[in-house]
């Protein structure tokens, strides 16, 4: 190559990386992409093969949500009025209470209204881990063969639900 | 009133920077006396608005008042003083003003020392410094301003991150943003030359000790950082290959590649381009450094002020200062013509391959800690690169490069014979290898390698000393008068590339650490690497700012005791957050490690290491910045003095 080619060759690389980092940022700045999300191996698998008192996963046949929720996460209270939301819009909603003491959830549940169908305690943690679940609360969505379609990890938000949630949920109907 | 003060005396920085940036610039392409002579006069001006608008800061976190956003967001009334002072720099808006008031201090040192240089040399080296000091004050002022007011104050700050509250990361960030921000000057330096057309050996010689002195500073605030993890953390780890201390290891790789290229350029006048090249790339590393850390685009522990606006802001300035470097430099570098031609087998030669290893190394880190962002950009796939991978992909590099680093100085400048050279390290090359088939026998093949590889770095400097003074080919008496009359950047070296030796057998010996978590009662004991570890009491403590437990911890062996450990857990009620505190004996052979965690049952969940050798990583890195300080001391003579070039070459 020509040597006096072989000298912009810095700038170029430069040039693409700051495009690259600038292309990041504005994703970040708009939601669509974040570093530090780790994805669900679950999505496109069948749910793994769990026996809680009251649900199993043969129990799992969507279209419905799975949601890993505690009464002692406060993000959990912050979504609760939008999983009542989604409960009155008529979606299956089934709760899994994680490493939290029945009387809580119950009281919780009592408090913030209930809007599951069915109920599960995972009081030792060990479903939520065969789940891969990152944190509380953490939602799956299960289609009608029983597989993971997507899951949110954290508070759902109205923008997420209208965003990515309902268009899926239509999807898997 | 003195936080405005300190708000003014920014803004008059700024003003200040873009006559410093415009003035000896533009004087210096029209060849204007007066107007490059203003240089020295602005740059030290404006260093002193810099210190006097960073002092109002301190003085806000001194006395505590809390109607400055920064100061009741990162301190609080309760803590001690030295973190109240600490607190200034230990957040965004505080930390980027430390930069510029470095950047400033870089502008009045060049001023202050630099009389000996060419006058429109030194009129292009402060203006491209108050260019660059423009950039960041701007930064400061208009998007992360550090005097923003809180109405109305609150009665109480938010507290630091206690994580940052200990005496050894007080001094991390300063040291290390010396180290980072002192490789402007190299980068000025290159710069102006590229502007002038011009490198010669004065040149190699000039840029020389300020490239020392910002590489023992990174030297030092890694070292530090890494030591802070060892022992704040309690991971029990010192290096995690984390993005942010790999922002920090690129540009030291780099900058001691050009520390030994400028070399070149000062005793043979070639690798010019190169050498400018490596000065833009490291100081352009400092800078992404920052940048990756303050954008959240990283994922790290590290990284705080993740604001993607912000981020915009940064990555346009890198844009204009390492972009608009680079494009000086691709048009204006076939002017800097090579004179020296060279032999492989040469002192230079040995420096080319060093630099060669050192931008490998550096190119793995960096495709490493880049390729999981650009995969997710460009592929949408999650992945992440730790550990193996590094581990990996920079040993084989290291192994020849410690290999030939003890053989470097031994070679002659021109053209040198291998078989002298070797010659003369026969003795290290077999201990090193009585040494690597010692540890072969006690730990696998790669640990053996690195301790067999410390063993011929330290004996391989000692050897080259040795030879130097002619140890015991003539009286000792008359080998230590040589010792005395020897330069001090042979020392330098010497002293560098043993200290490199030494913290490679400190990784090594990490490789041999034994470690356990237990579950004890008070009053139980357990065995460990041959010492018994009886948990004696758990109690509470209390702290100026926090709640401590406390677990006392006797270790004994062969049933006499060795010490008492106490770790902490504390809690600090304003940040909501707990912290470890891992207590370390060390008797610089061990360290014995423990740390406290949970407790159920009426016990408490111990954490126990026996970490062989492990100070040594931290012993060699001070040993390795004592030697660049040892090189600096004999440099001092030689910037100001040029014409003395012929009594400071050191003895061939």
């Amino acid at each position: 190559m020509n040597r006096r080619l072989l000298l912009f060759v810095p700038l170029a690389a430069v040039a693409a990386g700051g495009t690259a980092f600038f292309a990041m940022l504005q994703r970040e700045q708009r939601g669509t992409f974040d570093p530090r999300a780790v994805p669900s191996m679950l999505i496109g698998k069948r749910v793994p093969a769990f026996t809680l008192y009251g649900l199993t996963d043969a129990d799992l046949r969507g279209p419905l949500l799975v949601n890993f929720f505690a009464s002692w996460c406060a993000p959990c209270v912050e979504e609760a009025p939008i999983l009542m939301d989604l409960h009155r819009a008529g979606v299956k909603l089934i709760g899994i209470a994680y490493k939290d003491k029945p009387a809580a959830t119950d009281a919780f549940l009592a408090r913030r209204g209930n809007p599951f169908t069915r109920l599960a305690r995972d009081e030792p943690g060990r479903v939520a881990i065969d789940w891969g679940v990152t944190g509380v609360p953490e939602t799956y969505l299960i289609d009608p063969a029983g597989v993971v379609r997507w899951r949110w990890a954290g508070a759902l938000t109205p923008e997420v639900v209208t965003a990515e949630l309902q268009p899926m949920l239509r999807k898997y109907a | 009133m003195i936080p405005e003060l300190g708000h003014f005396a920014l803004a008059l920085g700024v003003a200040l920077g873009f006559a410093q940036a415009i003035v000896p610039l533009w004087g210096a392409q029209r060849r204007d006396l007066r107007m490059m002579q203003a240089a020295p006069a602005l740059a030290l001006g404006q260093f002193l608005a810099l210190g006097i608008s960073f002092g109002s800061l301190v003085w806000s976190g001194v006395t505590s008042d809390f109607s400055v956003l920064t100061v009741a967001e990162n301190t609080n009334s309760l803590e001690p003083l030295i973190y109240k002072i600490t607190g200034s720099w230990g957040n965004h808006e505080g930390s980027i003003l430390f930069w510029c008031l470095i950047l400033t201090l870089c502008g009045a040192a060049v001023a202050e020392f630099g009389d000996a240089l060419p006058t429109s040399l030194r009129a292009r080296v402060i203006g491209v410094l108050g260019l660059a000091g423009v950039g960041f004050e701007l930064f400061a002022l208009l998007e992360s301003d550090p005097f923003a007011r809180l109405m109305p104050a609150p009665i109480d700050g938010r507290d630091m991150n206690p994580l940052l509250q200990d005496p050894g990361l007080a001094m991390h960030p300063p040291i290390l943003y010396i180290g980072y921000v002192g490789f402007a000057v190299p980068f000025a330096f290159a710069v102006a030359a590229l502007l002038e057309g011009r490198i010669d050996a004065a040149w190699g010689r000039w840029v020389r000790p300020w490239t020392l002195a910002a590489w023992c500073f990174l030297t030092g605030g890694i070292a530090l950082g890494s030591w802070w993890a060892y022992y704040e953390l309690g991971w029990g780890g010192f290096w995690f290959w984390d993005p942010v201390e790999n922002a920090s290891l690129l540009p030291w790789l780099t900058g001691t590649a050009l520390l030994h290229s400028a070399l070149v350029v000062e005793k043979r006048e070639a690798l010019k381009v190169w050498t400018v090249l490596l000065a833009i790339g490291t100081f352009s590393l400092s800078l992404s450094g920052t940048f990756l850390v303050r954008s959240g685009i990283l994922n790290s522990v590290h990284s705080f002020a993740n604001d993607p606006a912000r981020g915009v802001f940064i990555l346009a300035l890198l844009g204009l200062v390492i972009g608009g470097s680079l494009l000086l430099f691709a048009l204006r570098a076939p002017v800097l013509a090579a004179s020296g031609v060279f032999a492989p087998i040469s002192r230079e030669g040995g420096l080319v391959l060093n630099n060669i290893l050192l931008c490998s190394i550096a190119a793995v880190v960096l495709t490493g800690t880049m390729y999981p962002l650009f995969a997710d950009l460009l592929l949408g796939e999650k992945l992440s690169v730790g550990a193996p991978f590094f581990n990996a992909t920079v040993f084989p590099l290291a192994v020849p490069l410690f290999a030939a680093m003890a053989v470097g100085p031994a070679l002659s400048w021109k053209r040198a014979d291998l078989g002298p050279a070797l010659q003369k390290l026969w003795w290290a090359a077999l201990v090193a290898a009585l040494v690597g088939a010692g540890a072969a026998t006690l730990t696998s093949l790669l640990p053996a390698l690195v301790f067999a590889a410390s063993a011929w770095l330290i004996l391989g400097a000692a050897a080259d000393l040795a030879v130097r003074v002619r140890l015991f080919r003539i009286p000792l008496g008359a080998s230590l008068r040589r010792l005395g009359g020897l330069p001090r950047g042979s020392f330098g070296t010497t002293l560098a590339h043993a200290g490199l030796g030494i913290t490679i057998a400190g990784i090594a010996g990490m490789s041999l650490a034994q470690s356990s978590i237990v579950l004890l009662k008070p009053g139980e004991t357990t065995h460990l690497d041959g010492y018994d570890w009886q948990l004696e009491t758990l109690h509470d403590a209390a702290g100026p700012n926090y709640a401590a437990r406390v677990a006392t911890i006797r270790i004994s062996r062969d049933g006499r005791t060795v010490v008492t450990l106490a770790p902490e857990r504390r809690s600090f009620p304003v940040q909501q957050i707990t912290t470890t505190e891992a207590k370390i004996s060390t008797n610089l052979l061990r360290d014995l490690y423990a740390v406290l965690g949970e407790e159920r049952d009426g016990g408490a969940v111990l954490r126990l290491h026996v970490n062989p050798l492990a100070p040594w990583i931290w012993l060699g890195a001070l040993v390795m910045a004592a030697g660049g300080i040892v090189s600096l001391a004999d440099r001092r003579l030689r910037v100001g003095a040029p014409t003395r070039r012929t009594a400071a070459v050191p003895a061939e």
